[in-house]
């Protein structure tokens, strides 16, 4: 091969870099493996976590432990779906782009909005992408966020807000847990580009969408929700209820909790910004002998087209896991998204008259709840000794939470398992009266 | 009969057929109405399909086949490393201990996983010569938005204001759209005669209002550029920041390391370089690599390594607070599952063998840059210098003398089971393709590719229009872009029309700008 390059050794092909900035030594970096060695290696790196087969986890708060069907798995790792890039030659992607074509379908279906791009990285950067949208659209330089976003969607819009020069101003929980509509109406005005809820709220709380869109209008703010597609199976769709953008984390359909990621964010929108939405979308067309297929479309919003003029900058997103989306919604079907919510709405319920806590969000919820309990450390011990995670710790998110407990039930958590939260935290109580 | 594989799986529903069976209800069946006020609740079901399992895993396998994947053929996508994704890696992302952990955790029950995220930003860390990495990117062009936030805070820091970014004319399209986004104002940067930074150029541009240089290095002609530490003095002399574009890191693992170079921020496409499958258009994973004056201001939360307090035992956890931090980009700790993988990559090549690994993606290269210069009157070289992992030709011989496109070429290739390589970029070479065959490729595959190109040239000569009117073997053939640009289909709807109907493909002619499939990809 030097022959036909016309070198007389690799270092030749090498000779254009700068003595200056030559390494001029090996990588200070292990040798290279066995694949048996690396396994163990990985695989003792693996063990050492609690994951949520050992123990009967109430942790939620964004990420959410729903069986994933081995049919995803399955599919999922054939070679056509795990190993091509951006479907760059549709004539050789109609397997990606078609998918594309349904998961956007699934996804309108789900926020009952007309329009869904085909992905973005996950749910707080995609409320962050909405924002950059309301900039774009409007001009303004504010943008307003109830305290029920999750924390880390505010953080992540405040991150890239500080890019795009807009600042980001909150408004607070009512005692109920549920978004202050009076507070969300006083804070906009018209500098304000856009509104951002959550639907269920980071307590799990279901807001009143409608009422808080509603006093959200008027001053020509977008209107942009957070939404979990999981109880949007029984939850009034956000499209429906004067919501501009309807963003999320899609990890709960389909997707493993992999210590946070890689999941995928969705982002849906009324028709009217369809010319400006961030990423990839597929569009239904013909080829030159009249035979239906899907290409990439409307890419003069993206990048690699419109460059400075794009309308985000976003390129490889999350293909695969969308996949897995769509897999699931079609598992799921019809019946079973509604079978599922109200599964895990049947047994919240059950579980927030079991717990017996002080409830923080007394109002509906779907699959989360917020309590207070009297002594969270002690209540931790017992647990971890029967091999139970409680939930998350509101705390460092909510200082006005100091007590709080968020507790997520999804189809995976029993009667059982509850009944052994519960009295876990009856003895916890008990143990703190004494 | 064989059902149309072009229906959708909401096409194939049937009243009534599912695959889902709910568990068994265990607590009292309390009426939906007495827990969900009405006003909340939704009025009709989405309309999902309605399925079997058999019916689903017929119709995404016979999707599959539709696709032309890296594991089937060559896929010499310039500037997107289509190397070989080991098996083993699938096996390891899996493990309950990986993909069934919760990312709000307790630390102390996920050791193991912040264990291999500190090992992986110290094994980035040394293959960039930059002290300190942060893993959350998600992608590329995230990477690259968190170095221009990091850019902004430390300028802010300073006290000092700063508007402009440059870009080199040839910059994939992620960076001048990050720098928009990051709220700076772009300024473009020449290319000179030998393929790099145009160095008058640059150092008239780069003033007290500069925040950044963005560069990739080997830039996206597949060229180092040489000039690399006297940009890096010029760039600091004007107190910006440098930042490296990690695209084209396969070539110079373990031979040459940004932060030696000079540059402040590097981002890595963890999905390229090492070895994430790209899943069809991601995950990925971007993290980013500094220099000490920029670490203060990198996101949280950071995984930190702690002496052991009761023992030799280090003990790992995540810091929330750093006064100076720009926050998070996203959610939770980053692409874990992604992190998984590259460390298994990592630990299975060694040192040596990632440097192996850019050695021979160079080889490959270049050997093929020579045989095909056996074409030069149809596809030139751009700028007939050594390259790096990849090479960019042009395709205006071929367009002048046998009047086809690259375009043309690249679907005639998809006849030959092969995929195309990236074509109309970078956008300073006319008619550009741009190649990288990677270090996992035989020399047979370069050798047949050589051929395949061979061939499709002297078909032109022959008749050009079997070149124009390919691919003829394709699940479709050419589509019709335009009309999917003028009239947006993007969801399916029961008894909708049909977008490609021949009266309204008769009808659309105008085009969305650029062409769709004759783009590039990136970040």
């Amino acid at each position: 091969m030097l022959d036909a390059i016309g070198v007389g050794s690799l270092e030749d092909l090498f000779a254009e870099i700068p003595e200056g900035v030559r390494l001029g030594r090996e990588l200070d970096l292990p040798e290279g493996r066995a694949e048996q060695e690396v396994y163990e290696e990985l695989a003792s790196l693996a063990a050492r976590n609690g994951h949520c087969d050992d123990e009967v986890s109430f942790l939620g708060a964004g990420m959410y432990d729903h069986y994933v069907p081995a049919l995803v798995d399955s599919i999922l790792q054939r070679s056509e779906y795990l190993t091509p890039y951006t479907p760059y030659q549709p004539e050789v992607s109609q397997g990606g782009l078609q998918v594309m074509f349904e998961f956007q379908t699934a996804i309108s279906e789900l926020t009952g909005l007309p329009i869904s791009n085909a992905s973005v990285y996950e749910g707080p950067s995609a409320v962050a992408a909405a924002g950059y949208l309301a900039k774009l659209e409007t001009g303004r330089t504010k943008l307003v966020a109830s305290r029920g976003v999750h924390p880390h969607s505010r953080a992540a819009l405040r991150t890239h807000a500080a890019g795009y020069r807009m600042a980001v101003e909150e408004v607070p929980l009512t005692a109920e847990g549920a978004t202050d509509v009076a507070a969300l109406a006083s804070e906009i005005d018209d500098d304000t580009a856009a509104v951002f809820l959550q639907q269920p709220n980071f307590l799990g709380t279901v807001e009143e969408l409608g009422e808080l869109a509603e006093a959200a209008g008027g001053k020509g703010a977008l209107v942009v929700c957070a939404a979990d597609p999981l109880p949007l199976g029984v939850l009034k769709p956000p499209g429906e209820q004067g919501v501009d953008i309807c963003v999320g984390e899609g990890q709960t359909l389909g997707n493993r909790l992999d210590f946070g990621g890689p999941s995928f964010g969705f982002f849906a929108a009324q028709e009217r910004f369809i010319r400006k939405l961030p990423g990839r979308i597929a569009g239904e067309t013909r080829d030159v002998d009249g035979k239906r297929g899907f290409v990439l479309t409307l890419q003069t919003r993206e990048q690699h087209i419109r460059r400075e003029k794009a309308t985000h900058n976003i390129c490889t997103s999350q293909a695969l896991n969308a996949l897995a989306g769509v897999i699931y919604l079609s598992w799921l079907g019809k019946r079973g998204l509604v079978e599922i919510a109200e599964l895990m709405l049947r047994r919240t319920h059950y579980a927030r008259q079991a717990l017996g806590l002080e409830a923080i969000n007394p109002g509906p919820v779907v699959r989360e709840f917020a309590v207070r309990a009297p002594d969270l450390d002690a209540l931790f011990e017992r647990a971890r000794a029967e091999q139970i995670n409680p939930g998350y710790r509101l705390g460092s998110d909510y200082p006005e939470y100091e007590d709080g407990l968020l507790i997520a039930i999804t189809e995976r958590r029993t009667r059982a398992d509850i009944d052994r939260l519960a009295t876990v935290a009856a003895a916890a109580r008990e143990g703190v009266a004494a | 009969m064989t059902p149309d594989p072009s229906a959708t799986i909401f096409e194939r529903s049937r009243e009534g057929r599912r695959a889902f069976v709910p568990p068994a209800p265990d607590v009292p069946e309390v009426p939906i109405d007495e827990l969900l006020p009405a006003s909340a609740r939704r009025g009709r079901p989405a309309e999902l399909p309605e399925v079997s399992e058999p019916e689903i895993v017929r119709h995404y396998n016979t999707l599959s086949k539709m696709n032309f994947d890296l594991d089937t053929g060559f896929y010499p996508l310039g500037s997107c490393t289509m190397k070989h994704n080991p098996k083993l890696h699938e096996r390891l992302a899996a493990l309950p201990g990986h993909a069934r952990l919760h990312p709000l955790q307790d630390p102390a029950y996920a050791q193991g996983a912040l264990e291999l995220m500190w090992l992986l930003e110290r094994a980035l860390s040394e293959i960039a010569g930059l002290p300190h990495v942060s893993l959350q990117p998600s992608a590329g062009s995230h990477g690259e938005l968190a170095g221009l936030l990091l850019t902004r805070a430390y300028h802010e820091d300073r006290g000092e204001e700063r508007t402009k970014v440059l870009t080199p004319d040839t910059a994939h399209g992620t960076n001048p759209a990050t720098v928009t986004m990051a709220g700076y104002e772009v300024v473009k940067v020449g290319t000179a005669a030998d393929g790099g930074v145009d160095l008058d150029d640059l150092r008239e541009k780069a003033g007290e209002d500069v925040a950044c240089l963005m560069l990739t290095n080997p830039n996206t002609l597949g060229l180092f550029d040489s000039n690399i530490e006297e940009i890096a003095r010029v760039v600091h002399g004007a107190g910006a920041t440098l930042y490296y574009d990690g695209a084209n890191l396969n070539a110079v693992m373990g031979i040459a390391r940004p932060g030696d170079m000079g540059f402040d921020i590097v981002h890595f496409n963890l999905h390229k370089t090492f070895t994430q499958p790209h899943g069809g258009g991601g995950p990925g994973a971007g993290p980013i690599a500094v220099s000490d004056r920029i670490e203060p201001f990198l996101p949280v939360p950071r995984v930190v390594r702690r002496a052991g307090e009761d023992g030799p035992e280090p003990r790992f956890d995540l810091e929330h607070d750093a006064p100076k931090t720009i926050g998070r980009l996203r959610g939770f700790h980053g692409n874990f599952g992604v992190f998984v993988r590259s460390f298994a990559y990592i630990r299975s090549l060694g040192g040596d063998g990632l440097k192996e690994a850019s050695e021979s993606a160079v080889l490959n290269a270049n050997y093929l840059r020579a045989r095909l210069a056996e074409f030069d009157e149809y596809l030139p070289i751009a700028f007939d210098r050594t390259c790096m992992h990849e090479f960019v030709l042009s395709g205006r011989g071929a367009k002048g003398k046998l009047g086809i496109k690259t375009l043309d070429i690249a679907k005639r290739m998809l006849d030959h089971q092969v995929h195309p390589p990236t074509v109309y970029f970078p956008l300073l070479v006319d008619e550009a393709l741009m190649i990288e065959p990677t270090e996992t490729e035989p020399k047979e595959r370069l050798d047949d590719f050589v051929e395949i190109v061979g061939s499709i040239l002297d078909e032109a000569k022959e008749d050009p229009d079997i070149v124009r009117n390919a691919p003829y073997t394709t699940p479709v053939r050419r589509l019709d872009e335009a009309a999917a640009a003028k009239r947006p289909v993007v969801r399916w709807r029961p008894g909708a029309d049909n977008p490609g109907d021949p009266e309204r493909a008769a009808g659309s002619g105008a085009s969305d700008g650029a062409g769709g499939s004759g783009v590039t990809p990136t970040a």
